[in-house]
């Protein structure tokens, strides 16, 4: 047998049918739904007299439109375009009969946090969800894309995707990182160097020892971002940790099925002398903590440095960079830790979970908040509980965190939490495109570390000087 | 869906790269339920000022474009997230090709589902039809989806490359779910195997 990479394995695994122009039928494992991108594919369905084909496959759960704050299982509390399409999730769940956690269920959450929380996720699946951070999942080994609405449809009513096999792209990052120097920056620091399209036609798998030293939580985090380098998914192979990650879960197999499902996730690696159509290698000790400055996500500088001038740059990025400083406001040459913060955003399926709330807690112990506002968006509500429990939520309540309840909240701002205009946020979110966060504000995405240092100091801070 | 087989259109100028599905239709707009209207809130945050009035320096605020059918921008047009309202917001407006020297993976798919031409060309040959866009309404490109070519309007004539399979169905308007069904049996075949080798699935 010719040497494979992880995605041509799991590729192989699930091709249902393929047709002589190579077009695939992709038979998809796990197929997690929201209420945004759903509610027209399920339309579509009822019209055509269609049902969902693996409901037991099938898991939705509301989490953009949210309000995160006290009261929301009443509608009367959410916008009523909000109510509206909550409201569809859940007759929709009850009708076509799918797995559902409805809004009052403490297992609410970020759909990429439920999932590999509930067991649902796990490795070598094909995991699809109508949001392009669906690249998460890919922390477990399992192959995992972003797909639009006609492609929910298309998934509910035949359990499959039409797809045609991408290239394989290796991100090694080799050695060890250093100390304030996290999975948000690795992630950050590769679309820097590849571009936000330096990724598109590929599906990336991150490997190397500064990978593998991660923690699940954190190649979560570092997957979630393969969107942003433009590729269609990321993925690191599944080890022993990946496996006591997923062991005991809700949804995971026990006994003789977890032996038998052990036998094949042992399997699930990229052969040695396996092609890759492309290979970026950055060392782990290089990387230092990021902040982005402009809009798009490979706008990433080390936090050392000073904004950059628009004729650093070539091309189209020369006329992009310079719409980006007078979107952001911000002066070329000015040292990025002298940029003043308005507000800190911790929270987002890129940095919503309990290893990102620790780690922005262990800043925040015993200071207070230097910025107008600052909130934590647990990823889930079981996350949220955990982080109570632990004592985290009172560090930040204390500090001067508002402390809400598990949405996707200010990273996209669909809900009440937004940026007004001019309005300047460090985030742990995944996007910095104008207008994300609110009309006029202006985000920089960074490590939930980093954000703490910026919630105490006001500024964009380098998170080692407070270490 | 509808067809999509040739096309002689007024083209927008929009030099600008990485446009992303927020510039595209911005959130606020995602709270409906269905696929239609969003063509007025297109390009929403650009193309109009705080107070809902129209900007008049973008491009399809000028008379000359109103009536754009084909968009040429900058590369990789329509990156980040998934949402297909970004197409449907192009489509709504009435544009029924975009033509940028590359495209997101997940925004070009979502062209096709819904009737819309995605033309990814070489930067030097995009940069010959921005110009060509950029002389107005009296400037009109043709695109031949069968020849699988665009003409400028001077009769410059560029060939593009595309997917057979995306080509038929984008040409004769093809449901995709309908001709999946056709292959239920392979489906069901898939997965009783499936369901031998990975049961805990």
């Amino acid at each position: 047998m010719s040497p494979k990479t992880l995605y041509d394995k799991i590729w192989d695994a699930h091709v249902a049918h393929e047709a002589d122009d190579g077009t695939c039928l992709l038979y998809i494992d796990r197929h997690l739904v929201h209420e945004v991108t759903s509610p027209q594919a399920f339309e579509g369905l009822r019209m055509a007299g269609r049902k969902v084909r693996a409901p037991e496959k099938t898991i939705a759960v509301p989490d953009h439109n949210v309000p995160t704050t006290a009261g929301r299982e009443d509608p009367s509390n959410m916008t009523e375009d909000s109510a509206i399409q909550v409201a569809a999730l859940d007759k929709n769940a009850k009708d076509f009969g799918i797995h559902y956690y409805p809004v009052s269920d403490i297992r609410q959450g970020i759909v990429h946090i439920v999932g590999p929380e509930q067991g649902w996720t796990l490795p070598g699946m094909t995991v699809v969800c109508g949001d392009s951070h669906t690249a998460t999942h890919g922390a477990f080994g399992a192959l995992a894309h972003g797909i639009g609405t006609s492609e929910v449809e298309h998934v509910l009513a035949t359990q499959t995707l039409i797809q045609k096999k991408s290239k394989n792209m290796k991100v090694e990052i080799t050695g060890k990182l250093r100390p304030g120097v996290t999975a948000k920056d690795i992630t950050l620091s590769v679309i820097g160097a590849t571009g936000t399209a330096g990724g598109t036609g590929y599906v990336i798998e991150y490997c190397g020892k500064a990978i593998r030293d991660l923690s699940v939580e954190g190649r979560m985090t570092v997957c979630n971002m393969a969107i942003e380098g433009g590729a269609r998914a990321g993925l690191i192979a599944p080890d022993e940790k990946t496996f006591a990650y997923c062991k005991g879960r809700p949804h995971a197999p026990k006994g003789a099925q977890w032996e038998a499902a052990m036998a094949w996730w042992k399997t699930l690696y990229s052969d040695d002398d396996a092609h890759w159509d492309k290979v970026i290698t950055l060392k782990g000790e290089d990387i230092a903590p990021v902040v982005t400055w402009g809009t798009s996500p490979e706008d990433v500088l080390p936090i050392t440095a000073a904004v950059p001038d628009a004729d650093d740059f070539e091309g189209g990025k020369v006329g992009a960079a310079q719409r980006s400083l007078d979107y952001m406001g911000l002066t070329p040459g000015t040292p990025l830790s002298e940029v003043e913060i308005d507000t800190v955003f911790i929270g987002s399926c890129t940095n919503g979970r309990i290893e990102d709330l620790r780690a922005a807690a262990a800043i925040l112990k015993g200071k207070k908040i230097g910025v107008k506002r600052a909130m934590v968006v647990p990823g889930s509500g079981l996350v949220r509980a955990q982080a109570e429990e632990e004592g985290l939520a009172d560090i930040f309540k204390e500090a001067g965190f508002e402390w809400r309840l598990a949405g996707c909240s200010m990273c996209l701002a669909m809900n009440p939490d937004q940026l007004q205009p001019g309005e300047r946020c460090a985030a742990t979110s995944n996007r910095n495109f104008e207008g994300r966060q609110g009309r006029g504000g202006r985000t920089h995405l960074m490590s939930p570390a980093m954000a703490a240092a910026a919630a105490i100091t006001g500024k964009l801070t380098d998170v080692r000087e407070l270490m | 869906m509808d067809k999509f087989t040739t096309l002689t259109g007024i083209a927008a100028p929009m030099p600008l790269i990485n446009v992303d599905t927020d510039m595209i239709i911005p959130k606020q707009f995602l709270k409906t339920i269905k696929r239609s209207g969003l063509g007025v809130n297109l390009f929403d945050e650009m193309r109009y000022d705080d107070d809902g009035k129209e900007i008049p320096e973008f491009v399809l605020n000028k008379d000359a474009y109103r009536e754009a059918e084909i968009l040429v921008a900058g590369d990789n047009f329509g990156c980040g997230s998934s949402r297909e309202h970004a197409p449907w917001a192009i489509k709504d407006f009435g544009i029924r090709c975009v033509i940028a020297p590359s495209f997101a993976d997940i925004f070009y798919n979502n062209c096709f589902k819904n009737g819309i031409l995605p033309i990814a060309l070489p930067q030097e040959q995009v940069d010959v039809l921005m110009k060509d866009a950029e002389k107005g309404s009296n400037a009109r490109m043709i695109v031949d989806l069968d020849a699988q070519t665009v003409t400028s309007s001077d009769g410059e004539v560029f060939q593009f490359e595309l997917d057979s399979f995306k080509k038929h169905c984008l040409m004769n308007g093809l449901d995709d779910i309908g001709l999946t069904m056709e292959k239920a049996s392979a489906i069901d075949s898939f997965e009783t195997a499936a369901a031998q080798a990975r049961p805990w699935v």
